[in-house]
């Protein structure tokens, strides 16, 4: 059992970790493309604006243009730059060139123009005067049919105010980046922790279960869940199965072993009685006392592996101390009364409620009994003493035998251990073992005393709610 | 005193019906359920033996068949498995006590005694022998003179005497039925048990009297 559940479990992150990571990584890709394309629309959008607005000057300015006499002449209209200036402060270039002598405006504002007249508008961008500029080149031709002149138009403008407008959009998109990334990752979470529900349904419908609840889960799983739930429920079965056959095996196991030694002992108490020389009869008293051993061993060992087995999957019941003890002291009497022994029970009139296992602790109690009576002298007395110690049920045995000698006190919970001076008694030397265990199961301790000539006392403690 | 053993196991069986005839005891053997339900439809029987694992069912079917049908007969079962998984069942079920195998008889009589003496369905529970009253429901011997408490092992060699007064029995014989053979006993603590019988009888009509190299006997005084 306790290889079974104990075995370490090796776990590699949370699920649901892993899946807010992810999806929060996704999110984070999707708020950056987001960002991105927010700003290079925005971009585009506020660049075009200004294009527009310098081809529109730039076109103003070539529908000014006329030829007098094969000059060309301008009379720049004045809203061709102001339309521009509306936005902000940046500076406004312009630059009107005939056959490459400029006509009005910067001489150095040079713009490559096309050779041949267009109507589209070129745009361009670059550095003037140590500052970026947006240039906008028209170019006409202006004149009669017979007298033509190109005449290129080109207006600049500072890139200022979009600088400003793209910062302004730029913190927009973060914002905006930020707010999905937020709410994405929010929404992750979420979905994260709703997926992994019915896991934790299950989870939580198994570890809620007692040690000793071996029906099948019956929670609610989703289809994906199904095989590991059915891979548990089968494991359930063929865990009780294997618990049931335990069991059975232990019982199975004692009778084998139990029955043809009580034929054995029966025939030979049969036969004790019919022999009359007395060398016969302790030869088969010896025989008796063999068998006697074998089947003591035989029934503790069994009585330890029950309980173990039963210590493994504790089931607590409410009991009365006083009334456990009574039941023993009834069961053994008849043993006792033979060695012509009584056995006195006191106790403090205190409440003595404890929730144990009854089986188990009727099987200490029982063994601790047995000892005492097997050591015990003829005509003695055993006294049973129930009381409280602290914060502790203490049920004490005392004796009036041999004691415990040649050991140290310790080693009598240890498994086929015994002291030097158990002489011919019959032992095996596990009934302190398995007192000691049923004890341990039930959270106290066992303690013994022992006074040369003055027997010995072994005591239970159990504690207190 | 009539009893039922219920057993499956052959040798078992033979030798427990054996041990039982030595003391004088009437022992009828059912080998399975069906023979064990058909033995107490037929004959009273002052204590039923009742193994547990038999061919044709649980042994505990039969007990609790038994006390539904208010069948007062007390029931002691002989049960070969573990004590710590049996012993709450078997109680429940109504079983009187329980043996584990391999029992010692002196155990098992001891017990069957005390299942009577609670029972308290012992046919004949007074002997009287030269005007002293053994009760061995209360092992008591009243006398004119009055009542004495016996314990346990005065009681039984007081019953073994009575049982059969005038009868010589050997040193070796009372042994047997005083002791547990699982006990290491001297030949004279058999000395000191019937000094101190003798001196209950102190005072009485009866007396164990000693005869010399064959043992004792309980005899009327003179």
């Amino acid at each position: 059992m306790k290889a079974i559940f104990g075995t370490p479990l090796i776990t590699r992150g949370s699920m649901q970790r892993r899946l807010v990571i992810q999806l929060s990584l996704i999110a984070f890709l999707l708020s950056l493309l987001l960002f991105l394309i927010v700003r290079g629309v925005a971009d585009r959008a506020a660049s075009d604006t200004q294009d527009n607005i310098l081809a529109a000057s730039a076109i103003s300015i070539a529908d000014a243009l006329y030829s007098e006499g094969g000059q060309v002449q301008l009379e720049l209209p004045y809203s061709a730059l102001s339309m521009l200036g509306t936005i902000s402060e940046d500076r406004v270039f312009y630059r009107v060139n005939v056959d490459g002598t400029t006509l009005t405006g910067y001489d150095d504002l040079v713009v490559s123009a096309r050779s041949d007249v267009s109507t589209q508008a070129e745009f361009s961008t670059f550095s003037y005067r140590g500052e970026p500029v947006r240039a906008v080149s028209v170019t006409r031709s202006v004149g009669s049919q017979s007298q033509r002149t190109l005449v290129q138009v080109v207006v600049a403008q500072t890139r200022l105010s979009l600088a400003q407008i793209s910062y302004r959009i730029t913190l927009w998109a973060v914002a905006i980046g930020v707010a999905f990334f937020l709410v994405a990752t929010g929404l992750s979470l979420w979905a994260a922790h709703n997926a992994l529900a019915p896991l934790n349904r299950v989870a939580s419908a198994v570890t809620r279960r007692g040690p000793n609840d071996l029906r099948p889960v019956r929670a609610e799983a989703p289809a994906e869940l199904a095989p590991l739930v059915s891979a548990l429920n089968s494991f359930i079965v063929r865990l009780s199965a294997s618990l049931a056959r335990s069991e059975d095996f232990i019982a199975e196991a004692a009778h084998r072993v139990r029955t043809p030694l009580a034929t054995v002992r029966t025939q030979a108490e049969v036969i004790h009685r019919s022999l009359q020389h007395s060398k016969n009869k302790s030869a088969l008293r010896e025989m008796i006392r063999a068998i006697d051993e074998s089947s003591r061993s035989a029934g503790q060992l069994l009585d330890h592996a029950m309980v173990n087995f039963r210590a493994d999957q504790f089931q607590a019941v409410d009991i009365d101390l006083r009334e456990l003890v009574a039941e023993t002291v009834e069961r053994l009497s008849p043993t006792a009364e033979l060695k012509d022994i009584a056995i006195l029970v006191s106790d403090t009139g205190e409440d003595f409620a404890f929730s144990a296992d009854p089986i188990l602790l009727q099987n200490a109690l029982r063994n601790v009994l047995d000892n005492a009576i097997k050591y015990s002298p003829p005509d003695s007395d055993i006294l049973v003493k129930l009381f409280h110690d602290s914060n502790f049920h203490v049920i004490s045995f005392h004796d009036q035998g041999r004691g415990f000698e040649g050991l140290n006190l310790e080693n009598h919970f240890e498994r086929f251990k015994r002291g030097t001076n158990v002489g011919d008694i019959v032992g095996s030397g596990l009934g302190l073992t398995i007192v000691n265990e049923v004890a341990r199961a039930h959270g106290g301790h066992v303690k013994i005393t022992s006074n040369k000539g003055e027997g010995a006392c072994v005591s239970l403690f159990l504690p207190l709610a | 005193m009539r009893f039922l053993l219920v057993e499956d196991n052959a040798q078992l069986a033979r030798a427990v019906c054996d041990r039982f005839a030595i003391d004088g005891h009437a022992i009828d053997h059912a080998s399975s359920l069906a023979d064990a339900i058909a033995f107490v439809g037929t004959t009273h029987y002052d204590l039923i033996l009742l193994d547990i694992m038999l061919p044709d069912g649980d042994g505990r079917d039969f007990l609790s068949r038994h006390r539904r049908a208010k069948n007062k007969t007390p029931v002691i079962v002989l049960t070969a498995r573990s004590q710590v998984s049996d012993r709450i069942s078997l109680l429940d079920l109504g079983a009187d006590d329980y043996v584990t195998k391999p029992f010692d008889f002196a155990e098992l009589e001891a017990r069957c005694r005390a299942v009577l003496r609670r029972q308290g369905g012992v046919a004949q529970n007074r002997i009287e022998f030269a005007g002293v009253v053994l009760d061995s429901l209360e092992a008591t011997l009243s006398a004119k003179n009055g009542t004495q408490n016996l314990r346990n092992r005065e009681f039984r060699l007081v019953e073994i005497f009575f049982a059969a007064p005038g009868q010589i029995f050997s040193k070796n014989h009372l042994m047997d039925r005083l002791f547990s053979l699982s006990e290491d006993v001297s030949e004279n603590a058999i000395e000191v048990y019937v000094g101190r019988l003798r001196k209950k009888l102190d005072g009485t009509g009866a007396q164990i009297e000693t005869v010399r190299s064959l043992g004792y006997r309980l005899v009327a005084k003179e």
